[in-house]
């Protein structure tokens, strides 16, 4: 279980941390199963703890923005205007 | 095979949304830009950015929902939908997962065999798309280009109600000529605005629905009818053989015209969906609703009612006609003053079968409206017979051009000068005293034959009904 959830948020997790690990998340589990016992019928779910409604943008072009080559200089890898990763194979 | 099997069809349909900019974000959504030269701190995931919600993508949803009669959600969630994948930078995708913006509406769709299906649509999801993967060019490595990573796109879900490929190609195609009619998207399926993915299950006819394959990404509907068509004898051959179909995803390859398991994905199905903090609650102002709904187009089913109401077409040809607002526009112009049933059938005879043949949208059609309706002009005011018009129609298809001039080139103006006809007659009647004799003497049949001699003297161009008449005067003169 805990091996499942560092692979799905890709968290390299050395097998002597998983005891702690174990132990921490079930401390957080406990505490979803108080939250879970909290009768909740008729409540409507909250969707975000700010009761404000979403500000909308309208679909303008935004007139400058930083140049290609400055939002890429932090990329380790890049050439010809694209990113380079390993290899992703389909 | 041994008894009949049902095949359950639900299709998931992504359609690109022709806002100017990105659904979070004010970077440009035009196609065929430098790799990245469209991309900010927000849509590259820069840590800080957040995303503003483009009002246009809110408006175009609206107009969709509309236009299904769909039932709009005053307040909708958006939630992170989390995969890793190098052309998703943040790690997870913008989606709407348990309250999308749009629930349940229908669509009706017209059968090849002139019936109507209701196909109802489950729910359509505002979210955003992702960037392009770039696998060939560097060796080891992969390039990404995020000038895609969010633009808007509209997720529209139906319910499992199609029962043959044929159904899902027709709904398909309507839901095309939907967004387009409502101008929420260009629809252009080899650019990728305009994707589609297939649920697809067996059963026996009533019996609980059967296990179910997602075929993804059918960029034509071609691909979408081979791929169903494929799907259904791959499920059948499992099913009769006693084994179970698993589900999975799996790709269609065109060129093998086979679908094909994508085992690498099975074990990531696992999303996580929460509700995203960086936006709130997406509320629906009755006023943005009546705004949207005030600027909607006519649509295909009005337009429908109206081609019936005021062109006098028989129900099954306004359908046809109105299917892509394109063909209902050539048709409009071709019709404009003209016998509207004739235009009709020449706009769904001639130029549909050429332009099936030649295997062309009506978007790329060769021959353009304006010429088709002199085409029929020229008829109606008899320069030219309807068997020349269809040859002058081909000439047209074929090489462009001009009526007018066409004619004038070819010299095939009609023959309505009545004596040069009747010289024609006469000649032929000399040429065949004997069947002349026998039509005489009772062979009526025969009249046929004199007929196809004068128009075949004429190179098909005497004017038919003046050949009748002179002819039958000249035999019985004799």
């Amino acid at each position: 279980m805990v091996k499942r959830i560092a692979h799905l948020s890709r968290i390299a997790l050395p097998d002597n941390e998983l005891p702690q690990m174990v132990s921490q998340l079930e401390r957080i589990f406990s505490l979803v199963a108080e939250m879970q016992a909290v009768p909740t019928q008729g409540v409507e779910p909250m969707a975000h703890p700010l009761d404000l409604r979403q500000p909308l943008r309208s679909d303008a072009l935004r007139q400058e923005c930083l140049s290609r080559e400055e939002l890429m200089a932090s990329a380790p890898r890049a050439q010809d205007g694209l990113f380079l990763v390993p290899k992703v194979i389909e | 095979m041994s008894m009949a099997w049902e095949v359950v069809i639900g299709l998931e349909v992504h359609v690109q949304l022709n806002t100017r900019t990105k659904i979070f974000c004010a970077c440009s959504t035009a196609f065929g830009a430098e790799p990245n030269a469209h991309t900010c701190p927000v849509c590259l995931a820069m840590p800080g950015a957040l995303p503003v919600l483009n009002e246009a993508a809110v408006d175009k949803a609206i107009a969709f929902g509309l236009a299904i009669g769909a039932e709009l959600n005053h307040r909708s969630v958006f939630a992170r939908k989390n995969y890793f994948y190098p052309d998703l930078p943040k790690g997870y995708q913008i989606s709407q997962y348990e309250i999308p913006i749009v629930g349940r509406g229908h669509l009706d769709v017209l059968l090849p065999d002139g019936m109507e299906k209701r196909i109802n649509i489950t729910r359509a999801h505002l979210e955003e798309d992702a960037g392009k993967s770039l696998h060939e060019a560097y060796a080891g490595e992969s390039g990404i280009d995020l000038n895609r990573a969010g633009t808007p796109l509209l997720e529209i879900v139906s319910e499992p109600d199609m029962r043959s490929a044929v159904e899902a190609v027709a709904y398909l195609k309507k839901l095309h000529a939907l967004v387009r009619y409502l101008d929420i998207s260009d629809g252009n399926m080899q650019e990728g605005s305009f994707r589609c993915d297939a649920n697809v299950s067996l059963r026996r006819p009533g019996e609980p629905f059967g296990t179910r394959a997602e075929i993804k990404n059918l960029n034509s509907f071609r691909f979408l009818e081979k791929a169903i068509g494929y799907e259904i004898l791959r499920q059948q051959d499992i099913l009769e053989a006693g084994g179970k179909v698993v589900q999975e995803t799996r790709l269609f390859d065109a060129n093998q015209g086979e679908t094909r398991s994508m085992r690498s994905k099975e074990e990531a199905n696992d999303y996580r969906y929460f509700p995203d903090p960086d936006l709130l609650p997406l509320q629906l102002e009755e006023e943005r609703i009546e705004r949207v709904r005030a600027a909607l187009p006519e649509l295909p089913d009005a337009r429908k009612a109206r081609f019936i109401e005021q062109y006098g077409l028989p129900t099954y040809d306004a359908a046809v006609l109105t299917a892509a607002q394109e063909l209902a526009d050539y048709y409009e112009i071709v019709a404009t003053d003209q016998d509207a049933k004739l235009a009709a059938n020449w706009v769904m005879g001639e130029l549909l079968g050429a332009l099936n043949k030649a295997g062309l949208e009506i978007e790329s059609c060769p021959v353009v409206a304006e010429e088709l309706r002199q085409l029929l002009t020229r008829i109606a005011d008899q320069t030219i017979s309807g068997k020349i018009a269809k040859e002058i129609f081909e000439i047209l298809f074929a090489e462009g051009g001009s009526v007018d001039a066409i004619i004038d080139a070819r010299g095939l103006r009609q023959i309505t000068d009545s004596s040069a006809i009747v010289a024609m007659i006469d000649e032929i009647i000399q040429k065949n005293p004997q069947q002349a004799a026998d039509y005489r003497a009772g062979k009526e049949k025969l009249f046929g034959f004199f007929v196809g001699q004068v128009m075949k003297a004429s190179q098909g161009k005497a004017n038919p009904d003046q050949v009748n008449a002179l002819l039958r005067e000249r035999l019985q003169a004799q």
